[in-house]
């Protein structure tokens, strides 16, 4: 079988549907490789190095439509490469088929089964092929770089004897695979990196990258099946533009990488965010092509606004990894498809079903929802219950005898008061003992930082013994017995009194 | 008038109240309504005891609570937060003075004198115990508060041969109990107050004996000496609300004796009776390094890099009171997104829990206030640590120096954290006299000076 890489013919896009490394590995599969000649001229592969890893180069690209069985493409077709394509011909390539109907059935009546790479399921089998990760990846990565060159300052603070440096701050809206990479590498590079997005559940892999996870106050789970965000309610929208505008004077570098799919970016940085920010302040917009998070992006565009804010609207795609790693995931799927040997078509396979936007002349769009949830809260798991090991029950078997041997001294002596004592005692040392123990059970639960206010409660509370003065006292001042007893009363009282007193002043400073 | 069975019911349920009191500081939501308890059990026990039979002299007794009342509300209101060590060591001695007082006027009282047989022998050794206790409580309890008043050296007084001098005076007040039980009338009172004057000492050489580190061990300790004494002054008088009263205070007081021998690897009795117990058995390990100090602009700095930090306040903090301007840094800090928290250990501070009035007084919300093994674990994910005004209770010489006396004790380790700034006021050691090498790890700087002059030194720098 021949799998087939035509030269991308749109202007920007500098990739290519494989790397002299990726022909290698279709080779090994079995396939028989043929590259239309200058196809990594833009990615900086040269045709000999396509030729040294054992591809064939063809001339034109007429030809190579008409050899190959197997199309691997970075973006979708034109009207007139369709045109050069054949029946039952399998196409590999970007095809967005929400919004592309039209070319969707122009393959159909081709008769061309085309794949689309940005249909892939996220599921986890489907992630050695998810195009959208490896190439959001590189987005993230790229957009801080670019984002740095146009702020032309550090990234990271430094005390040099020249001075000090402040680091700068970037803000990171949407935390996907390109938003978190974004966070890496700006952290990386020494920012302080903050990170907004509507689904909770990522605050935690926002935080894990060292950015601060910035919320509104209202309540919304952005969260949806399919892993991506869903639209939020207007209150919630009104709260997260305050908060961008609160955001927008005091960062130096905003990326965007808000996507809903199907539709377009939602606007997410308006003119007034712009205008709040500083001049030579840089906005890097990773939605661009889909009309883009920042209303004054220009798709394909870098360029300053008035007020001297940076918007960029074109990233570039570091092709030659960009190649490598979209090659990769195309040799992972041609491999999950069944190699050059056993290829084959399984419209019962969950992913082949879902990307295979055209089969037998028909549109196959959009697919039925399959619910996936990548990062939804786990819930609890269950404890593994360990089993008691041998020398712990050794150590009970010991506890148990030094147990028994202290209850029966105990007993012992219980017994010798018992013969002694009158009845009376017996029952105020019965009241004493049981004190003593739910003494002991309650005192074990205050917790560590009230232990303060708990000497100053049992300090007040000891001043009960105020009642064995007050049962002293007599009529007759002159008796030692009421002097003794009035002074008992007064001592017990300041500490009934003070002791309160304090720990109500304490209690009263612990706030949450 | 009340009926005795109408007295006994409503103690009965002035225990179950200060029971739930006690109870109630489980956790600071409960802890106002637990105070709350208290406040009505206790209410209800003296009503009902001056409602009762057989009490006379109401006048003196409304005088006598009426003062009383005035100086408590006095002292509560006037009492720093710094200062709450020194106003529960001297409430302490109030029921220790209180059982004294009781148990002399049960001698004096002719109810006394009627009795014959065992009940009357009984009776005689109780008052004989409770005056015991309440006097070694009293002595006890104002040594320890000149001790952390300052007024006396903190040093523990040691001289050879104490444990025997202190276990003579004591068989010698047994000796004392038993003609003291023997005589008629009131003919034993001379004894009383012999054995009143050795209790007395007992209790002075007692707490002079113990160092002032060992202070939170102390003043918890002589808390259930104080229910001890109550609880006997009950049995003397076959009260049983005081019993169960005392019983309860005395058990709290013993188990936070016992937490915070824990917290320093101590044995219970080597605190008790004075001194370090087994001293350190060969030298201390060499520490070396050097130590490097930082000034407070460059401290700032750190601060403003660093994204999570942790606070480790010891008495240091207490004693310069720092814990305003360090709230103050702790708010600004979080407010610009900065993680926060506090690291306590269990003896940090003079009294157990020191540390958490203090930050709760200056407004720190108690929710990043962690104890030390909630926070261990962490620190090695944290920038920075603030150690304020500690020492010991940050000494990794107790996890890899098995020479050092404090070796075993366990420590919040800080020098796990990327790096860690010790405020102090100079290179002295700590209570336990131990050179801590954490001063002299790479990581660690040093920020010389009063804590809270330091802490807003370093305020101002990160306004700036």
């Amino acid at each position: 079988m021949k799998v087939g890489i035509p030269k991308e013919r749109r202007s920007n896009e500098h990739r290519v549907g494989a790397t002299p490394k990726t022909v290698k590995r279709l080779i090994k599969q079995g396939f028989e490789v043929i590259i239309e000649t200058k196809a990594g001229e833009n990615a900086n592969i040269k045709d000999s190095e396509f030729e040294n890893s054992g591809a064939t180069i063809i001339g034109s690209a007429k030809q190579l439509y008409a050899d190959a069985d197997i199309i691997l493409k970075v973006q979708a077709f034109t009207d007139e490469e369709i045109d050069l394509m054949h029946k039952d011909q399998v196409s590999l390539s970007y095809l967005n088929p929400g919004q592309n109907e039209a070319l969707l059935q122009k393959l159909a009546d081709k008769g061309v089964n085309a794949i689309a790479m940005d249909a892939i399921p996220r599921i986890s089998r489907a992630q050695k092929m998810d195009v959208l990760s490896s190439m959001a990846n590189i987005a993230g990565y790229r957009s801080v770089i670019e984002g740095a060159n146009l702020y032309g300052k550090f990234l990271n603070g430094q005390i040099t004897a020249a001075g000090k440096v402040d680091p700068a701050k970037v803000l990171v809206i949407g935390a996907g695979v390109a938003g978190l990479a974004a966070i890496g590498t700006a952290k990386s590079l020494g920012a302080i990196v903050r990170a907004f997005d509507t689904r909770m559940e990522v605050a935690e892999q926002i935080e894990s990258m060292g950015a601060q996870f910035l919320t509104v106050d209202i309540e919304e789970d952005g969260s949806t099946d399919s892993g991506y965000s869903k639209v939020m309610s207007q209150a919630f929208i009104d709260a997260e533009m305050e908060l961008f505008k609160e955001q927008a004077k005091e960062v130096d570098i905003i990326i965007t990488t808000a996507q809903i799919p199907g539709r377009n970016a939602p606007k997410l940085v308006l003119d007034y965010h712009v205008a709040a920010m500083k001049p030579g302040s840089v906005i890097v917009d990773l939605a661009a092509s889909t009309g883009g998070n920042c209303v004054l992006t220009k798709d394909g565009e870098v360029y300053q606004t008035e007020s001297g804010v940076w918007i960029v609207g074109k990233l570039d795609q570091l092709p030659q990894q960009a190649s490598q790693l979209y090659g990769n995931n195309l040799c992972h799927l041609l491999d999950d498809m069944g190699k050059a040997e056993n290829f084959n078509i399984d419209m019962n396979d969950d992913v082949v079903k879902r990307a295979m936007v055209t089969y037998n002349g028909k549109v196959n769009w959009p697919p039925e929802p399959l619910p996936v949830s990548p990062q939804k809260p786990k819930t609890a798991t269950e404890e593994v219950a360990i089993a008691q090991a041998p020398p712990e029950a050794d150590l009970a078997k010991k506890k148990s005898v030094k147990m028994a041997i202290t209850l029966a001294i105990v007993g012992a002596f219980l017994y010798l008061l018992g013969m002694v004592a009158p009845a009376d005692f017996m029952q105020h040392f019965t009241v004493f003992v049981l004190s003593v123990f739910i003494g002991w059970q309650v005192i074990w639960n205050v917790s560590h930082s009230l232990h303060t206010p708990l000497m100053a409660v049992t300090n007040a509370i000891s001043g009960i013994i105020i009642i064995g003065g007050l049962l002293q006292t007599t009529n007759d001042i002159s008796n030692p017995m009421t002097i003794l007893a009035f002074i008992a009363i007064l001592v017990a009282s300041i500490n009934i009194v003070g002791g309160f007193v304090v720990t109500h002043r304490m209690l009263k400073m612990f706030r949450k | 008038m009340i009926s005795s069975q109408i007295q006994l019911a409503s103690y009965l349920f002035a225990s179950i109240l200060f029971i739930l009191s006690l109870g109630g500081l489980s956790s600071q939501e409960s802890a106002k309504r637990g105070v709350l308890y208290g406040i009505v059990g206790m209410g209800i026990a003296i009503l009902s005891t001056v409602l009762g039979e057989g009490v006379s002299g109401h006048i003196y007794i409304i005088i006598a609570i009426a003062i009383a009342s005035v100086i408590g509300i006095m002292l509560a209101r006037k009492v720093e937060m710094t200062s709450m060590p020194q106003l529960v060591a001297i409430l302490h001695s109030f029921v220790g003075l209180a059982a004294v007082l009781v148990g002399f006027g049960s001698y004096l009282d002719p109810k006394t004198q009627a009795l014959t047989g065992t009940p009357h022998t009984i009776h005689l050794v109780e008052v004989f115990l409770g005056v015991f206790i309440g006097a070694i409580t009293f002595t006890g309890s104002i040594i320890a508060w000149g001790k952390l008043e300052g007024k006396i050296r903190s040093k523990p007084l040691i001289y050879p041969g104490r444990h025997l001098v202190n276990i003579a005076l004591v068989i010698i007040s047994i000796i004392l109990c038993v003609f003291f039980v023997q005589a008629h009338g009131t003919g034993g009172m001379i004894y009383l107050y012999i054995m009143t004057a050795i209790a007395s000492f007992i209790g002075v050489m007692l707490v002079m004996a113990i160092g002032g580190a060992d202070m939170p061990v102390v003043v918890s300790m002589l808390n259930s000496y104080s229910g001890w004494a109550a609880a006997a002054a009950g049995f003397m008088l076959g009260n049983d609300l005081l019993i169960v009263t005392g019983a309860l205070v005395g058990s709290s007081g013993a188990i936070l004796s016992i937490i915070m021998c824990e917290a320093m690897n101590r044995s219970f009795w080597s605190v008790i009776f004075g001194g370090f117990g087994a001293g350190p058995t060969g030298p201390a390990m060499e520490v070396s390094g050097e130590v490097t100090a930082m000034d407070h602009a460059e401290v700032a700095e750190l601060v403003k890099n660093a994204q999570s930090i942790v606070i480790v306040p010891g008495y240091g903090m207490a004693v310069a009171k720092a814990q305003f301007p360090v709230h103050e840094m702790v708010e600004r800090l979080k407010k610009e997104g900065k993680e926060v928290q506090f690291g306590i250990h269990p003896v940090a501070g003079r009294l157990p829990g020191h540390m958490n009035v203090l930050l709760a007084e200056a407004n720190v919300p108690y929710d990043i206030v962690m104890e030390m093994d909630e926070i261990n674990d962490d620190l090695s994910d944290v920038d920075l640590v603030l150690v304020i005004g500690a020492n010991d209770i940050v000494n990794p010489g107790a996890q890899d120096d098995p020479n050092s006396p404090i070796y075993g004790m366990p420590v919040l380790e800080v020098w796990n954290a990327k790096d860690v700034i010790v405020m102090k006021r100079s290179m002295a050691t700590g209570y336990a006299g131990v050179q801590n090498p954490l001063f002299f790890k790479e990581n660690t700087n040093m920020l010389y000076g009063d804590a809270k002059d330091s802490v807003a030194k370093i305020n101002g720098h990160l306004t700036e």
